[in-house]
This record gives structure tokens, sequence and C-alpha cells, in this order.
């Protein structure tokens, strides 16, 4: 005879926490707490003794204190009377901006890079392989070094652009490649720049309402307006307009040659310059084997589907593989994104003025302060992942497959 | 009869030879017209593409094979030149030693020869099954001797250390049949006492029996390509199994584990290396009881395990999910517990799965050991960037350098993708 009713529930034993499937989670759980909590107590423990014994203390007033140290690239007014603070917040910004022309240049060549590499034409196809595979088997530091030593040594100084028969000369008049850094042309606002620049944004809004709406009416009653030439005129028409209309308030401070060196314009580091395309061609090889395998995976029958309904191939890419290959892409685009902002800190080794440069180099160095300095940085890098990936993130549930 | 055979004379005996395809067709011309100019578009393209890389290959093939090879210093090199735009390759010449060995004695430069060469004897048997697999116990040996190999000083303390591991591993056979983990902690457990105890006092009581040893090279003496190859073979090898482990814990049912599982990855995964190497040269002295002093290498050994685990255990977790959880289901309703299940059934597909990723990780990493360049350790990169670009001789030859860096990171990096295609190829056991 066998029982149906529950078997008695044994008594509980202390055993029971190591042998009973029940409580052995919990007991493991409580033994992994503890031995944290421990371990980082110990290292607290250690480190309030290490202090101790110094004579420091862990303090961020260093941050209000005069930085004492000057910085050749920046976006924001900076002297050295200025404070740590401020110098950690142009690093900061230095940091964002080199970020920033990363990405969009990354992306721009692994597009076409990853494009190109399923060309039909084999010479080209394989001319990208093998910059996809240069780039991606040396390391970033090493390509940094050698776009800095261009920038920095194969580059012509100021000296030769003058007299008559200069060895060097500006790009178009404008722009002076030189070994102290690039001089561009910087744009110069005048009464009524305002209104240009509010009607040229007020054009980029009008482009996503014309896309929004040219999407609706192609969805409805299939007819297809012509985005793209509509979109360009929108870009530069009315801007050009407004320009004209309030007298040509945007000038141009185009750099000239002054005794030994440039004055004028906007001169650009060649520290920034380096990093800048480094780590564009670097993560956009990167990006290119992203793209590549986000078109390789969206099915031929796609194409073959699309191409039965009677599509131009233009049209097909952009309406059918595209969107697909879109939601394969991203993901991993996104953690080229967050690569590069973390790559950008190499500029240390070249001397970019970048937040590892300000907070973690030479304030580190200055005040001594290295735990808080080391710290600050972690936390910075630690936001700018977060941000960057949760942006992403509400982008990719924007594109992605909507399932049951 | 004789008539019907004339009635038929009008129709072929054989059929006719084939003809040979249009010349536009086949051969090199036809593979020509359909690869490079199918069409206008594409003929254009590949014009402007073979003016490009003519372009180049002009610029820089002359400057390659014109290098001056014997030379003293830059402004020899110079002189030898005579105003032709061409390499000066003497610097690696006279300078490979510094960019390979770092300030290794160049009397021993054996021993560091030797252990490169077993590397890939002790690597053999774990890249390609077909060896026997006796060969493994080299393996298992080699970290041992390795370290003794490098670093010198006396045969015992390697020894003892290879003796705590298995000490450990014979506390795990014997308590196996119990609980897989619970013999992991007990083998764990026994392996450090073995070492913290008995370590120092046996080796200096046999070293005094037979003092069997090297001349002790220091750290700081290490230096050039050999410090990228050090922190990349070490930082692979331990970050796998580490990786693994926080892979596992992530996808835990048990909500602390898990948290800490969480937390540790994405912390790592968020913050840049370099700020990790910091970590490891200004701060972690901190954290360490007062008089300890932990060695520079070690010190970015650990940091650069911890850095690429959190990547591993990414990829890893990858491959976890990607199995579909039937077999989850099949371990479990065989009756297999967590340990046995993952060890027979889940980690064995998901590995395999996650080799690519896996191998991008390795590859990665040994690229990020550059890195330490910039907090003042002397590898490749630092060597270039500091004695030998500073120094009189070789002022202002970066190309050539960076470039001679940059060839021996792409023959390896390149060599261990395709090592890694062809290992997926070989695992593939789907038949499409």
């Amino acid at each position: 005879m066998t029982s149906i009713s529950d078997p008695a529930q044994p008594a509980f034993r202390l055993s029971m926490l190591v042998n009973d499937t029940r409580y052995r989670g919990i007991t493991f759980q409580i033994i992994a707490f503890l031995a944290i909590v421990f371990f980082f107590g110990w290292l607290i423990w250690n480190a309030t003794q290490n202090l101790a014994a110094l004579g420091q203390d862990i303090s961020f007033k260093f941050l209000g204190e005069q930085a004492g140290y000057d910085i050749n690239q920046k976006l924001i007014p900076f002297v050295s009377t200025d404070t740590h603070l401020r110098a950690a917040m142009v690093g900061i910004l230095n940091t964002l901006l080199v970020a920033f022309l990363g990405c969009i240049t990354a992306t721009i060549i692994g597009v076409v890079v990853g494009v190109l590499r399923l060309s039909k034409n084999w010479l080209l196809a394989k001319v990208m392989s093998v910059y996809v595979e240069i780039f991606r088997n040396v390391p970033v530091l090493i390509w940094i070094l050698i776009i800095f030593s261009v920038m920095s040594n194969a580059l012509p100084s100021p000296r030769d652009f003058r007299g008559d028969d200069a060895s060097a000369s500006m790009v178009l008049d404008m722009m002076a490649f030189t070994n102290r850094g690039v001089y561009v042309p910087a744009p110069v606002w005048e009464a009524g720049s305002g209104v240009v620049v509010a009607v040229f944004l007020a054009s980029i809004i009008g482009i996503l309402f014309l896309r929004r709406f040219a999407t609706k009416l192609l969805y409805d009653t299939g007819r297809e307006l012509p985005v793209l030439q509509l979109s360009l005129g929108l870009f530069f028409v009315p801007a050009l307009i407004a320009y004209f209309v309030m007298g040509s308030p945007i000038g141009l401070d185009t750099p000239e040659l002054k005794g030994f060196n440039f004055q004028g314009g906007l001169k650009v580091q060649g520290s920034l310059i380096a990093l800048w395309w480094a780590l564009a061609l670097y993560t956009g090889a990167f990006i290119a084997e992203n793209v590549r395998a986000g078109i390789m995976a969206v099915s031929k029958g796609q194409t073959e589907a699309a191409a039965a309904l009677g599509m131009r191939p233009g049209k097909i890419m952009r309406l059918v593989i595209l969107p697909q290959a879109l939601r394969v892409i991203i993901p991993p685009l996104i953690s080229q994104y967050l690569n590069l902002t973390k790559n950008s800190s190499l500029a240390a080794a070249i001397g970019y003025m970048d937040i590892t440069g300000t907070l973690g180099g030479i304030t580190l160095n200055q005040t001594g302060r290295s735990f808080e300095a080391v710290l600050l940085l972690m936390l910075f890098y630690l936001l700018i992942s977060l941000a960057i990936s949760g942006v992403m993130n509400l982008y990719n549930n924007a594109v992605k497959l909507k399932e049951r | 009869m004789s008539q019907g055979d004339h009635s038929v004379a009008f129709v072929r005996h054989d059929p006719l030879p084939p003809q040979a395809p249009p010349v536009s067709q086949a051969g090199l011309i036809g593979w020509l017209r359909t690869n490079l100019f199918s069409s206008i578009g594409n003929s254009i393209m590949t014009l402007i593409t073979l003016y490009v890389i003519y372009a180049l290959l002009a610029a820089i093939v002359p400057w390659v094979a014109n290098g001056v090879w014997d030379a003293s210093s830059i402004r020899d090199c110079r002189e030898q030149l005579q105003g032709v735009n061409a390499a000066c390759w003497a610097v690696i010449e006279e300078r490979w030693p510094q960019l390979v060995f770092g300030n290794y004695p160049p009397e021993h430069y054996g021993r560091a020869a030797i252990a490169f060469v077993l590397l890939f004897v002790a690597l053999a048997p774990v890249l390609y099954f077909g060896l026997p697999r006796k060969m493994l116990w080299f393996t298992g040996l080699y970290p041992f001797l390795t370290y003794w190999l490098i670093w010198g000083g006396t045969l015992w303390i390697p020894v003892m250390a290879l003796v705590g591991v298995v000490v450990g591993f014979l506390v795990f056979r014997v308590l196996e049949d119990k609980s897989f983990f619970g013999a992991m902690v007990a083998a764990l457990a026994a392996a450090m006492a073995f070492w913290i105890v008995l370590t120092a006092p046996l080796a200096d009581a046999l070293a005094s029996v037979l003092p069997l040893a090297l001349t002790p090279v220091a750290s700081r003496e290490i230096g050039g390509f050999m410090i990228n190859f050090i922190l990349g073979t070490s930082g692979i090898a331990l970050s796998l199994p580490l990786g693994i482990l926080l892979a596992l814990g992530r996808q835990s049912s048990l909500p602390i584990i898990k948290m800490i599982c969480v937390v540790f990855i994405e912390f790592v995964r968020g913050v840049p290396l370099i700020t990790l190497l910091f970590v490891a040269s200004v701060m972690l002295a901190y954290f360490l009881p007062p008089g300890t002093n932990f060695d520079l290498m070690l010190r970015v050994i650990i940091m650069v395990t911890l850095f690429a685990a959190a990547y591993m255990a990414e990829a890893i977790r990858g491959g976890l999910a990607a199995l579909p959880k039937g077999q989850y289901e099949a371990g479990d309703s065989l009756g297999l517990d967590y340990w046995q299940k993952m060890r027979l059934i889940v980690l064995p597909q998901a590995l395999k799965i996650s080799i690519p990723s896996i191998v991008n990780i390795a590859i990665g990493l040994f690229k990020d050991t550059t890195l330490v360049s910039i907090i003042s350790m002397f590898d490749v990169i630092g060597m270039i960037r500091g004695p030998i670009l500073s120094s009189t001789e070789w002022f202002g030859v970066y190309w050539e350098l960076l470039g001679f860096a940059g060839v021996l990171f792409f023959v390896f990096c390149y060599g261990i993708s395709q090592y890694s295609q062809w290992l997926e190829r070989k695992l593939a056991t789907d038949h499409r």
C-alpha cells in the first residue's frame, strides 16, 4: 500500500541548510553576501589604516583649488587660475567632443565599408576586407600614435607657408594643416545670425515631420514622395534664403599667417585630430563587420520577394533589407559606441586633454589625490556608459520586431 | 538494307563536339567581366580602386624597400640615404632585443625564448584535438615552468605551488562524490592552506638540500613584447574560468549571487581599462594591508584578468541564452544536480556557441595590453616611446618602430582569428 497523503514533514535539522535544496540556496547566498561584505570591509579598513599612516584623508576640496596648468584644446574658456573642477569640466567636454566626432565618423566609415565589402566588384570587396583586417588586428593605441606622428612630424611647420616660394600652401586658401595643429575658418556671428540659425533648426524639424508624413502616406495610399530630394531642398533652401534676406550675417574668420604662426580662425590640435581619426578608423572597421553581418542576416528570400513585387534594387535595399538589417546591427553598434568612448581615454598617450588627461592626469599628479581622482574618473565613464546604453536601448526598443 | 543506309546518310553518327565558350564568358576575360567590369559604374569603381592601390603602393613600397638596414643612428641613416625618403630599419636591427625583451638581462634571453617556444607546445593540445591527450600534462606544468624560467630564483617555489595544486586536486577527488561544489571549495581551501603554511618552509628546506636555482630577474627588468605576451596569455587563461563563473552567477536563480555578478560585470564593462590600470598602479596599494608590497606586474595581471572576465562573462552568457531551454530541462529530468548539468550538458554546448566572441575578446585583450605603456610599464609601445625614441641616436624614427610593433600584433591577432574560424568549422555539428 502506498500512501497518498503527504509524508510527515521532517523536523528542521541544521544539516538541512547544506543538504536540502529548499534551504541550500539561501545558505549559499548568505555565505556569499557575508564574504563580499567582509572583503569590502577588509579593503576599506586597510584603506583607512593606510591613509591614517600617511596622514591623508578623503576629501574633494581639491576640486575647488586653483588648477595652475593650461589646457590647449578647450570648448569653454579656461585659464590656469581656474579651479580643478573647471579643468575637469573642460576635460569632460573634450571627451564628449572626441566621442561624438568619432562615433559619427566611425558610423559613416563602417556603413560604407560594410556595404562595399558585399559589393559584386571583387577588387573593391577585397580592398575593403584588407582595410578591416588591418585595422581590427592592430591595437588602437598604435593607430593613435601613428596618426599623431603624421600630424606632428609629417605635416609642414607654419614657417614653410611663408615667402613667395613657400613649400606648403593652404587648402582652398582657408585651411592650414601644420604640425602645430590644423587651422580652419571660424564662423563669426553678427547681428541677425540668430534668425538664420532658427530657420535652419526649424527646417530640420520640418524634415523630420516630412519623413513621418511620407511614411504615413506610403502606408495609407502606397504613393511614394521623393523624400531625399525634398529633404535636401528643405535642408538648404530656407536657411540660404534667410541668410541672404538678413544680409549675410554669418562671416568666416579665416586663419592668416602672421609672423611665425597663424592667427585667427579656429585652431584644432593635432592630438584631437589624431585621436578622432584613429578611433573612427579603428571602430569603423568593427562597425563594418557588424553592418556586413546584419545585411547578410536578412534572408535572401526577402530580396527575392521584393524583386518579385517589382521593386528596383535601390528600393529593395532601402525599404526591405535595411530596416530588417538595422535590428541586427544596432545592438553591437551600441557596444561599439561605448568602446569608442572608453577608448577615447587613450588621449592620455598623446596629450589630448580629455577627462583622463586633466582629472586623471595633471590634477592627480599635482594634488596627489589619486584616490578621489580615479574614483571620479570611473564614475564619469560609468555614467556615460549607462547614458549611451540607455538612449540606445530606447531606440533599439523602437525598431525591434514587435512580437505577440 | 543498303538503301536504308543511304536514306540516313544525312544523320550524323556522332554528336557535334562542344564549342568553346565565348571568349567574353570564360577564362580570365570572363572572370574580369563578371567580377570587375560588369557595368559602367563597376568599371569606374575598379579603375578608381586600382589607382588608389597604385598610389598607396607607390608611396609605401619604395620607402620600405630602399630602407637602410645598417646604420648606427638616425643621422647615419640620413647620410646613407642622401635625401631619398626611405625607412631606417637599422633601428630595428639594433634595438630589437629591447623591443622584444625590454631590459631583460641579455645573457638570459635564452630562458625567455625557451618559455616562448614551450608556450606553443603547451597550447598545441588545447588548440588541436587530434594531438595525444597526454600532452595536456605538459600544459598543466607549463605555467609553473614558465614562471621559473622567466623570473628565475629557486625551482622549489614553483614546485611547491604545483604540489599545492596537486593537494587540492586530491582533496577534490576524495570529496567529489559527496558534492561537486563542496569538493571544489574544500580543494581550494586545502591548496590555499598548503601555499600559505607549508610552501615557504618546505621550499627553503628543499633548496638547502638541492639548490636548483636560476639567476632571479625582477619584474621591472621584463619589458618589450614579452610583457604583452605575459599579460595577454595569463589574462586570457585566467579570465576564462572566472568569466564562466560570472556568467553562471548572472544566470543564477539566487538573487544575491545574481546581483553581485551583475554589479561586477556592469561596473567593469562601464569603465575603460585605463582607469582600472590606474587603480592597479596608484590605488591598489591603499587597499592592501599596510606594509605589503605587491609586484606591479601581478597587480596589472589581476586587473587585466578581472577586466577580461567581465567581457568573457557576457560572451558566455550569450551562449547560455542561445541554448534551447530543452537542454536545461533534459539535464533536470535526468536527475543531474546543478554542477553536473552545467558541466556535462550546458557548458560544452554554450561554450561552443560563444567561441567567436570569446576569441574576439581574447584578441581585444591582447591588443589592450599595450595600454600598460600609459602607466609607465615598458611594453613594446612603452619601449618605443620611452628609451628608444628619446635616445639621441634614434630620435624621430616613428614610422619604422610603430610599423614593426603593428606588424607583430597583426601577425598574432590575425593568426588567432584564423584559428577561431577553423575551429568553428571543425566544431560545427549542425548540418546546413
